[in-house]
Formats: structure tokens, sequence, C-alpha cells
């Protein structure tokens, strides 16, 4: 072995040296080159790297649903597609489009003037598709048209809970109603997550999410779908047959304060509102404001029992029909001579009630309005509520406190006159309303005694017997009570001759109050204008109805009612 | 010594192999879940479809029709009903 090598050439010492200064120089720009990735490039490189496994995606989120009280489905969120195009990829044959625009339902040249607009990058061809029209869509395989999933939201009971519920936008938020006033908690709201991805496109792992999706609430009703259709149906057959302007009716639970019914004619069906008036958009339940007339009589008369001034037997003299102060006159439409308070109430007499006012101070009369929810928004937690008008009683001339005791010179909601009404059905309780189901027995303020409500109940009874102004509002197998309204309209700053808002305002059973039922018909122009034979009916048929649904016993004995006479006595004015 | 190696080594390789067929059952069991959120979405979609189409069919309108016309059926005469209250009755 030594011999052999002693043979050999003995390499310079430089070579050796070269090579491991070769090798040394080579590991050092190995180092420099990771030491550039690793430290100096890497955010760049991370950022390659995720680009191709790691995808950010939305997580959807629904808005919620909308029952009724018994849990029917008032408004129901289903996803729908839209079909969007890319209008510079689009390179669609002659046939293609064809068949495209006959899908979607389109113009052919709407749909090529959407698709001659090359500068865009997204232009949609139509929202909310059905999904089986969605899905042939996808079946041509067109390049350049894409599909997204949307909600829409869809109504079933149609225009009979079309003012309560309201709708919601394309976009998924309320705009009107219960839609919007309950936004916060039905709408959703989508999230994102970020997620590793595999080759097929399924996804292995959360990596982190950036926003947890919430799902919106679902929302319980105080209405019952089945009173609601009721008091829609006689509320239309009502404006129809007396070809009246408008229509709206409320129902209340006295017990509880809930929302039993709100509906209002004319009405429209939230699933296709492509053609919509102001006027059938209009809660006017909630929203409009009217003179009552003498709807409010019971309310000034409560305050005259209460304070003393009168009890249901003291007489008043109503005669000759007519009282003069300053320069006006108040009228009766049936002169009546010395009647009981109780019968003023009755036969509603404007002059008896005139005089039942006067005898008290203005400032106790402003104290019972406004503490019966006169000139306040009700609360109820619903868009463009109107508070009323119910001026200070120091701007208030005697004649002013004399017509405001019939309900003229004062405006207010239906919803507030209905709500002002449990006073009586409620032993002198005011009850705050919901529109939301609570199902347990809710405690107001107390503003009346329990025996001047008691004693009102018994007067309002009264006021629908035979002789009365309200006759027709009764039904078989219970005792109902209430009032008719019948008031000029306010025109141009005055009264309209010839224009007329018929309401009625009543409870049942008279013995233990479940229900208050509050009609209001604006215009009625088929010859008859009077509240007790345009809007008593229609009462009656309602609270009929919501007393059989909700099983109360009955108070009454089981005999026909006798019809009365086409007498005068339902006939007044105010 | 080297014996230790060989043995470190061997723990070493079966670390690696169990970390690497652990993230694989996660990764299964995780698209399975996302399958099943995903089924339970269209599920609740289709719940919803569904309670639709049972409010289109139950419309109030729609069932009265059909009690009064189809059926013949009408409301009870107000003698001809007794209410019964749930404490009372016996």
């Amino acid at each position: 072995m030594n011999a052999a090598t002693q043979g050999l050439v003995r390499l310079p010492v430089w070579r050796a040296r070269f090579v491991l200064a070769a090798l040394l120089a080579a590991f050092g720009v190995l180092g420099a080159r990771s030491l550039y990735l690793q430290a100096l490039q890497t955010d760049f490189l991370q950022e390659k790297g995720d680009a191709r496994y790691s995808r950010l995606i939305e997580a959807p989120a629904t808005r919620g649903r909308i029952l009724d009280r018994n849990g029917e489905a008032l408004a129901v969120s289903t996803p729908v597609k839209s079909v969007w195009a890319i209008p510079a990829d689009a390179e669609l044959s002659g046939a293609e489009r064809r068949k495209l625009a006959s899908l979607l339902a389109l113009e052919r040249n709407e749909l090529a003037k959407k698709l001659a607009d090359t500068s865009r990058d997204f232009v949609y061809l139509k929202r909310q598709v059905s999904p089986d029209i969605a899905e042939s869509v996808e079946a041509l395989g067109l390049k350049g048209i894409y599909q997204h999933r949307e909600y829409r939201r869809y109504y079933p009971g149609g225009e009979v809970t079309a003012h309560v519920i309201g709708f919601t936008g394309v976009d998924d938020a309320g705009q009107e109603g219960i839609e919007l006033a309950h936004q916060a908690s039905l709408g959703g709201k989508p999230g994102s997550r970020r997620v590793i991805k595999d080759r097929l496109g399924r996804i292995v792992e959360d990596v982190e999410s950036i926003r947890e999706a919430q799902d919106g609430r679902d929302l319980t009703l105080s209405i019952d779908s089945k009173i609601q259709n009721l008091a829609f149906g006689a509320l239309k057959t009502a404006v129809a047959q007396h070809r009246a302007k408008a229509g709206a009716i409320i129902a209340l639970d006295v017990r509880t304060g809930e929302v039993l019914a709100l509906a209002n004619v004319p009405s429209y069906n939230p699933n296709n509102r492509a053609r919509l008036s102001g006027a059938q958009l209009r809660n006017r339940v909630i929203t409009d404001l009217f003179e009552p007339g003498s709807t409010l009589k019971p309310f000034t008369l409560a305050l005259a029992i209460e304070r003393g001034k009168v009890t249901p037997e003291t007489l008043v003299q109503t005669a000759p029909g007519h009282l003069t102060i300053a320069d006006y006159t108040i009228h009766d439409t049936h002169p009546g001579g010395v009647l009981s308070a109780a019968q003023v109430l009755q036969k509603s007499s404007n002059v008896g009630m005139a005089k039942i006012a006067l005898s008290m101070p203005r400032e106790a009369m402003w104290d019972l309005f406004m503490h019966v929810g006169f000139g306040t928004a009700p609360q109820l937690g619903f868009p463009g509520e109107a508070a009323g008008k119910l001026r200070h009683y120091r701007s208030w001339r005697p004649i002013e406190q004399a017509t405001m005791a019939y309900g003229m010179g004062i405006s207010v909601s239906l919803v507030q006159l209905a709500r002002a009404y449990t006073v009586f059905a409620r032993d002198g309780e005011l009850v705050p309303l919901s529109l939301v189901k609570t199902g347990t027995a809710a405690s107001g303020e107390k503003l009346l005694s329990t025996e001047t409500a008691r004693a009102m109940r018994a007067m309002l009874e009264l006021a629908v017997q035979p002789g009365s102004t309200g006759p027709r509002a009764r039904i078989m197998g219970w005792r109902v009570a209430g009032k008719t309204g019948t008031a000029h309209k306010q025109e141009n700053g005055g009264y309209a001759p010839d224009k007329f808002v018929a309401s009625f305002v009543g409870f049942a059973p008279a013995s233990a109050p479940r229900v208050v039922v509050a009609v209001m018909i604006d215009e009625p122009s088929a010859g008859e204008h009077y509240g007790g034979i345009v809007a008593a009916p229609v009462f009656a048929q309602v609270t009929q109805g919501a007393l059989r649904m909700m099983g109360v016993p009955h108070d009454a004995p089981l005999e026909p009612l006798e019809t009365p006479a086409e007498g005068e006595e339902a006939k007044e004015n105010t | 010594m080297a014996k230790l190696n060989l043995l470190l080594l061997a723990v070493l390789v079966a670390c690696a192999i169990g970390l690497v067929s652990s993230q694989h059952k996660a990764r299964k069991l995780f698209s399975e879940l996302e399958r099943e959120q995903n089924r339970a979405r269209d599920l609740d979609i289709e719940y919803g479809r569904l309670q639709l189409e049972a409010s289109t069919w139950g419309l109030h309108s729609r069932v009265e029709k059909i009690a009064t016309g189809t059926l013949r059926l009408r409301t009870p005469e107000p003698r001809r009903v007794r209410i019964v209250t749930p404490g009372a009755a016996r």
C-alpha cells in the first residue's frame, strides 16, 4: 500500500484547499439563500402557499321566521338563486340567448342590453329565480353566466297579514311592519371563516373563524291567524258593501294586552309587490288619525261619575236639542228632552254630553284623555305609530271642551281608542299592548275606580240594546258592550258635510270582558254612513268568532236576537 | 451508543408516522362534520319550505272554502254548542 502511494504524484496542497473553499462557499450561498427565504421573504411565500389550499368562505345565516301565536308560519325565508353574468365572458350564440331569455322570462332585447355593457364585471340577469329554473339554467352550461344563493321571504298569509308583518327588500332586510321593527333580532349576520381545502375541494380543516355566522331568531307574534283571517274577511266585505274608501280593525286580548288581530283594507299581497300604492301600504290602525266622535263619550261620562258629578240616574235636560256656546251651536240628531246620564250615552246625545263636560274643569278632562293614551304614541314597537292630537287644556275654549266631550277637536288612532277601552273592560286599568306573544296576564295603570268601570260597562251594554245607536253589535250567546261613532271628516280646515268616518268600539262578554274590538270604516258612500249600521255588524261578526275560538263561556241565553226595526235611533251624528 | 441512537430513530419515525396519520384522520373527520353540518342546514331549509307549504295548504280561506263547499260543513248554532272550561269539567 505504502509502496504504491510512494509512486504516485503528490497533489499540490492548493487543490484540496480550493475544493474545500468551493464547498464552503456553496454552503454559504445555501445558508444565505435559506436566510433570504426564511427570514426576509417569509410573508410573501406564506401567502403564496396559503393561496393554494386555504380559502375564505362565507358562512350563510338565515333570517328568523315569524310565527303566529299558535306556531303557524307567517313569514319564512327560503333560498333562491340569482343569475348573474360577466358580460365580457358571456359569448352566447343566438340560440343560447333565446333559451336563456325564455327560461328567465326576460325580453330578448332586454337580455341583449344587459350583456352588451362589457365594461362591467357583474350584471344581474335575474334575481330570485326558483330552484328548478336555476337548475335548468345551470344545465345549459353557458360560459360567463353564474348563479349565487340568496334568500327570499315568503308570506303564506298574503294580504290578510300584510300590514302586521310588513315585508323585506330584495337584500332580505325589513322595510315595513314587524319585519322592520324587529330587524335586529330577525336578521341573521352572515359570518366568514378560513378553511383548508383539499384537491377535490372538500374542506379538511378549519383554520380560523373570522366572524361567527348568526342565524336570526324566530319571532312569535300575539296575532291569532284564525281571528286575523275572520277580521280581515269581515272588514273587506263591509268596505266593499258600503263602498268605503278604507277600513281598519283591531282586536285585543283584555287580560294580556296582546293584539289578536290587526287588519286594514285596502291591502296588498306582500309576495308580489309589483304595483303598490301608498294607500295600500298604510297601516291605518296605527298610523292614521281620525276624530273619533261618539266613541269618546264614555270617557267624559266616566270622568263625571268618578268625580261624583253625576250617577247613571242623574237627569240631564237635552231639550230643545241644540246648545249654543259663544257663536257655535251643538246639535242632536234626535232631540230627547230630559234624559238620565245613562240614556245620554245610549241615545248618543251631544247636548247632554256637552252639559256634563262643562260641569267639570277642563284640566280633569285633559288629564284623563292623556292618561288613557291619547296624544302619545302607543309604544307597540311598530314603525310610524301616530301619537294623535290632544291640545293642552290651557288653550281650550269652552266650546272646545264641550265638543271634545263627544270626540270632536281631538284626533286619535284606532289602536289608541281600542286600548283606551281596556280601562272599562278591566275594572279601570289601562293595559300596555304587545304585538309579541306574552301569554301572561298584564298589569296596567289604574285610572278609574272599579265601581266606575263597572257602571260604565253596564251603561255601554245599554248602548247596544234596542232603542240605542248600536243594536247591530249584539251577538247571540254573549253580552256585549260598546259605543258607536259617526264623525264628519276633516277637510281643508273644516268639516266635510258628506264625508264620514263610521266606527264602533266595544268588548265582550260584558260580564267578564275578554276581547276589545275596534272597527273604523272610512267614507262609507253606499247610502248608509252611521257607525251603528256600517261598523257595528263587523264588530259583532268578529267578536262572535273570536269568543268562539277562544272558548269563552256564554253569559247570555241562547235565544235569537230580535232584529231591531230600521229605527231612527241607530242614526246619530258624531 | 449506536443502539440508543437507532432506537431513538425508530421512535422518531413512529412518532412522525403517527402524526401524519392522526392529521389525516382529523381531516377526514372534519370533512365528515362539515358534510353533516351542510346536511343540517339543508334540512333546516327544507323544514322552512315544508312549513311554508303547510301554511299555504292550510290557509284559512282555503280550509273554509273546502269545508263549506265540498264538505258542506257549517258552524253549529250557538244553542248546540256547550263550552266546557277545564276546571269545571268532570
